[in-house]
């Protein structure tokens, strides 16, 4: 009798040490979950609050009829590069606007450089720079262009 | 990424085998979860701007109107355009908000809150161009680096506050000071808490003007957040940049403000005139004030097709700057011959004016309708591009659109 309550006793103690080791490892993954998914705890109301406008999207790398997905980027030789080093700060759409020549490039680079805390590119300059004239080429426009792409419809009074 | 997946994918296994059994919320999270701060957010929403608004840029942000939707005597909040250049602030608390006045030039450095502003000083309200010194960049050829506008970063509302004079001399101007730059919320893209996006000014003559105020209202309003909400500096008929929004902090300056974007070649032009490409140096380079004259059709939308023998009603806006139009002239035969129409005085001194008329064609065909003004030192918009400059500032080529009569 004596034997068998000690013995219920000492179940019952493995029980609760079970019970709080649950518990802390329940508590251990939930805070691991924050970390990974939420790391400044926006659930809570403190928003991470600087990226709330940026735009992120994951299968990152997606490639349909030619184009990079994620930025709009054309996919060709060096896309990666320049998603990589040219889409961090600014989105990729700054860049398509810019239909440049390798030298206006290369001091577009330079300023971004010295004022705006672009890191060194080393060898990935070239390669970026080589990746911009070939797919986004600038366009001689002259003093004044034809209007273009124009939307006809009947004006109605 | 790639990183951050992984550990992801090894959490949830490791938390697989504390638990010994499958993770309920584990299961349910969906392959290419975005974690909701990050989903793409709809900027027409967000910003409640119309759905025909064209977005150049969405980091920073910076979307710009199409011709026909500056329709408006007054532009609405959903055709204005928005020129950011770093992180949109957020969680503002117009409580604890505060404008403070420095700098070597002020006599007593002041904090007012928003609601000293208001009570304190008197309030004005004025209809303001501002237009971005940008605006019709993409034409230029070779092209300059920037946000590619077209025509419609340009915009006329009626914005309510104090005027920056009243403010500055409640602190107090030493007879030394020539120059004022505010500071803003906003914070840099790369993250670097230390620098600031832009900090630009005007000389104190620009600051002391009736029209240069501390608003707080836009179209009887409270400011839209994208817009400068809780105070933005407005000074009608500069580049809009001198409008900072989101102001904190105005700094009376005994030398030209030197804050990001106003050196370099950020809002400056060759000081003498360049060829088409040329380079330029950084102290050749001298400092946009005014805006230029020009125009802008905004009735009909080009691509219009009407009837021969039925007449065409055109509308739209006239400016210029610090300066009135005179007169208003538009084309139909790519300047051979010009046809005055009137346009009205404006509302106050930098607002822009309203010019409408109804044209004729003399047979059927494609034609252009070309709009130009004249600002009040018979200066007139040109038909080709203006003087070339290493950013495309100041495009104020005559605006056009596309008709035919069938």
């Amino acid at each position: 009798m004596n034997g068998n309550k000690e013995f219920q006793k000492k179940i019952k103690r493995a029980e609760k040490t079970a019970y709080i080791a649950m518990l802390f490892s329940f508590i251990a993954s939930v805070l691991l979950l924050f970390a990974v998914f939420d790391p400044s705890f926006s659930i809570f109301g403190n928003k991470g609050t600087k990226h709330i406008y940026s735009t992120i999207a994951e299968n990152e790398d997606k490639i349909e009829n030619g184009i990079h997905i994620r930025t709009g980027l054309i996919d060709a030789e060096g896309l990666i590069t320049v998603v990589n080093n040219c889409t961090n700060c600014h989105s990729a759409k700054l860049v398509v606007q810019n239909k440049m020549s390798a030298e206006s490039w290369n001091a577009t680079i330079k300023w971004m450089q010295e004022t705006q805390n672009l890191w060194d590119l080393g060898s990935n300059q070239e390669i970026i720079v080589n990746y911009l004239v070939t797919n986004y080429p600038a366009l001689a426009k002259g003093r004044r262009m034809v209007l273009k792409d124009i939307d006809w419809y009947t004006l109605k009074k | 990424m790639r990183r951050r997946s992984f550990i992801k994918k090894t959490v949830l296994s490791s938390l697989t085998a504390i638990i010994s059994s499958d993770i309920i919320f584990g299961s349910k999270i969906p392959q290419g979860y975005i974690p909701l701060a990050l989903q793409d957010p709809n900027p027409f929403k967000m910003f409640k701007k119309n759905k025909e608004m064209v977005i150049l840029n969405d980091k920073p942000w910076n979307i710009e109107a199409q011709a026909h939707l500056l329709d408006d005597k007054i532009t609405p909040n959903s055709s204005m355009f928005i020129r950011n250049n770093g992180v949109t602030p957020e969680e503002i608390n117009p409580e604890t908000w505060t404008l403070s006045i420095d700098g070597e030039s002020v006599k007593n450095k002041k904090t007012y809150t928003l609601s000293d502003l208001k009570s304190k000083f008197k309030h004005h309200s004025y209809n303001l161009t501002l237009e971005c010194g940008g605006n019709g960049r993409s034409e230029f050829d070779p092209p300059a680096k920037g946000n590619q506008w077209t025509a419609g970063a340009v915009h006329c509302a009626t914005w309510t506050g104090v005027r920056l004079r009243d403010v500055l001399e409640d602190a107090g101007i030493k007879s030394n000071a020539v120059y004022i730059g505010y500071h803003s919320a906003d914070t840099h893209l790369s993250g670097d808490s230390k620098k600031e996006p832009i900090s630009r000014g005007c000389p104190l003559s620009k600051a002391l003007q009736n029209e240069t105020i501390l608003a707080f209202q836009m179209n009887n309003e409270a400011i839209p957040l994208i817009h400068g909400y809780p105070l933005r500096l407005i000074a009608g008929g500069w580049p809009a940049s001198v409008s900072g929004k989101w102001v904190h902090r105005i700094s009376v300056r005994n030398k030209v403000h030197d804050g990001p974007k106003m050196t370099g070649t950020a809002y400056r032009i060759p000081c003498n005139p360049v060829a088409p490409g040329e380079k330029v140096k950084d102290e050749d380079m001298c400092i946009i004030e005014s805006m230029p004259v020009k125009s802008i059709i905004t009735y009909p939308k080009t691509g219009a097709t009407i009837n021969h023998g039925k007449a065409l009603n055109i509308r739209g806006h006239a400016w210029a700057g610090e300066l009135e139009v005179i007169k208003m002239e538009y084309s139909i035969d790519f300047g051979s011959t010009w046809t005055i129409c009137p346009v009205e005085k404006p509302i106050n001194r930098l607002a822009w004016q309203h010019f409408s008329t109804a044209i004729n064609f003399p047979k059927k065909g494609y034609y252009e309708v070309w709009a130009r003004a004249t600002d009040t030192h018979s200066v007139a918009q040109p038909m080709l591009l203006p003087g070339w400059n290493p950013k495309g500032y100041l495009n104020n080529a005559c605006h056009r659109i596309a008709v035919k009569i069938i």
